[in-house]
């Protein structure tokens, strides 16, 4: 399967005057609709892993291809381009817009891309409302539901784009176990279903052995590369 | 466009509280203008209307008699500036009504030019305007002398000699010393009482803008023979004049710092609220909202906040307005400062409100555009 994702020679370091290096030298290729999970302790590099390839945070040296397009040719308005069509995300503090309901939340990629909700994405917010189980409390405001429920409405989200890619950092992190189940279990079906690759950040081994490839980070660089 | 203002509308919705706050802030800040607007103006258009509006503000007179006075009209008239002109013999003198006198002020004014700086017609109160050896006198001579419409009354003019004339009519000009003072006829029955043959005394101007009545005087001076006098209002009344200046600026002051504070408090309830919702502005960027939309959600944040707070900034104002007009009375039951409702003020007004919230919303719209996903994102 071909590439969809390719990080090359990634490093990058915070600070000024006193510079910190988190990650060092890190390539690594993702396979388009595959489903990788990336662990490791607090403090490894791995989020800040994730947003590089998210494009939310810049390498400070290196380069991200995605979809065969180096992300240091593209300008800012390029690159909210990008995430708003190609990437999705799911965080572990959901980020719902407390403003708007449930299904104006799903919806708001389509108006961040300055699409018209049709009929037609109307219906498909419907379906994924219904898919990630929560028709009945699509109304809803975001703050008069449960955690689980808030972070089921940012998975549908994420998908409404219908975005090849979907980068989940800590998705269940604040769920209680059961629900994690039901949230990865979920994700493993949208992955099925519509062929999404997914990127995801978990501290739980368990979670992490369902994933097709397991790559674990330490002090900024890949210690373990496993794939199934 | 219509996703920031969905955005901007909610996120005002979703802090009520705040919102309606601000939207007062500004409404108080904008009914001040109002009426503080109206207060001034209406005070400064009713002294310049009983100082000096059915007066001559530039006068040409002369020692002696002027004769080329039609000439001189038709040449102040063509002046930029100067709207109306008239033309009066004036003298002083005493009547006399069965042996009991009263000092005069005897105006023979062209009745049909002199109506457009005196309004005489609308002043009579009773009787008729004055035709040939007819004059019409003010209330107070007129209940003084204690006279009849049609009665006749011996004008005696020193060096001339007395003439009997009819009163046709009596004015009503509000101001006391004309009302005993002065009396009307019209040019031919006062070249008559003077026997000066076809001349008058004084032209007099009425200007446009009374305030600049100094260019216009300059331009008759040059335009009128050397043997004349020419004087304007200000020069007569510079007190008044610095008066009213230092009223219109003091007013403009408090406008000025008035927008001010509405600058600041909406600056700052804004700059608050981008802390507020960095949470959302950061989840909005990673969802491929680019900083141009972000910052304007804010702005309009502010052009919301403006029109709302200039809406009731409006209302209230006219509302204050209103009940100082209809509850603040002098014993007359007239009001204590007649209000002017300007309404191209009152427009000027909601317009500096909706443009300082909007400039107010700037640095706050900067702010959200500065934001960045990651400092959200890792601070959750």
């Amino acid at each position: 399967m071909d590439n969809i994702i390719s990080l090359k020679n990634i490093d990058k370091i915070y600070g000024e005057t006193v510079k910190t290096q988190v990650l060092f030298d890190v390539s690594l290729d993702f396979e388009k609709e595959s489903f990788n999970s990336i662990i490791g302790q607090s403090g490894s590099g791995k989020s800040t892993l994730l947003n590089i390839v998210g494009t939310l945070d810049k390498p400070s040296g290196g380069d991200v291809v995605i979809n065969g397009i180096s992300i240091n040719d593209m300008n800012k308005k390029q690159l909210a381009n990008l995430r708003g069509k190609t990437l999705g995300f799911i965080f572990q503090f959901h980020y719902l817009l407390p403003e708007f309901t449930a299904i104006e939340n799903v919806l708001m990629p389509i108006r961040v891309n300055k699409q018209k909700v049709t009929k037609e994405v109307l219906d498909r917010a419907n379906e994924l409302m219904d898919f990630v189980g929560l028709k009945d409390v699509k109304n809803n405001l975001a703050n008069n539901m449960s955690g689980g429920q808030q972070q089921r409405v940012a998975i549908a989200r994420a998908l409404m784009n219908n975005p090849e890619i979907i980068l989940a950092d800590e998705p269940t992190g604040n769920l209680d176990s059961d629900t994690t189940e039901t949230v990865y279990e979920l994700l493993r079906e949208i992955n099925k279903t519509y062929k999404t690759t997914f990127i995801v950040i978990t501290h739980d081994r368990r979670i992490a052995e369902k994933a097709d490839r397991i790559i674990e980070i330490k002090d900024g660089k890949i210690n373990l590369d496993i794939k199934k | 466009m219509m996703f920031p203002i969905k955005v901007a509308y909610r996120f005002l919705r979703s802090s009520l509280g705040q919102t309606i706050l601000i939207v007062l802030g500004i409404s108080v800040g904008v009914s001040v203008q109002v009426f503080i607007g109206s207060l001034i103006g209406g005070l400064q258009q009713s002294l310049v209307d009983t100082t000096i509006g059915n007066s001559s503000q530039i006068t040409v007179q002369s020692e002696s008699y002027i004769s080329d006075y039609d000439s001189i009209r038709d040449t102040v008239l063509d002046i930029d500036g100067i709207d109306v002109a008239s033309y009066a013999l004036d003298a002083n003198g005493t009547v006399i009504v069965n042996s009991e006198t009263s000092p005069i002020f005897l105006r023979g004014l062209e009745l049909d030019y002199a109506e457009d700086i005196y309004e005489i017609k609308d002043r009579i109160i009773d009787g008729k305007m004055p035709s040939n050896n007819e004059v019409i006198i003010g209330k107070d001579l007129y209940e003084q002398l204690d006279l009849n419409i049609g009665d006749t009354i011996t004008l005696s003019i020193p060096l001339t000699g007395d003439t009997d004339v009819v009163v046709s009519g009596v004015y009503d000009f509000n101001v006391s010393q004309l009302n005993t003072l002065w009396v009307i006829s019209n040019l031919e029955t006062a070249q008559a009482v003077l026997n000066t043959g076809d001349v008058v005394s004084k032209v007099e101007m009425q200007i446009n803008d009374v305030f600049a009545a100094s260019d216009p005087a300059k331009k008759v001076t040059t335009q009128v023979s050397t043997d004349y006098e020419v004087t304007n209002w200000i020069d007569q009344n510079q007190e008044l004049l610095t008066g009213l200046q230092a009223q219109g600026s003091s007013s403009l002051m408090i406008q000025v710092f008035v927008t001010i504070s509405v600058v600041l408090g909406i600056t700052s309830v804004l700059a608050i609220t981008v802390i507020q919702k960095s949470k959302q502005i950061g989840i909005l960027k990673a969802m491929g909202v680019t900083d141009g939309t972000a910052s304007l959600i804010f702005l309009v944040q502010g052009v919301i906040l403006g029109i709302l707070g200039a809406i009731g900034g409006v209302l209230l104002g006219l509302l204050l307005t209103f009940m100082f007009s209809t509850f603040a009375l002098d014993p007359d039951g007239n009001p204590v400062v007649p209000l002017l409702i300007d309404n191209q003020f009152i427009a000027l007004s909601g317009l500096v409100a909706i443009l300082s919230a909007s400039v107010a919303s700037i640095i706050p719209a900067i702010r959200s555009s500065k934001l960045s996903v990651i400092e959200v994102i890792k601070n959750g």
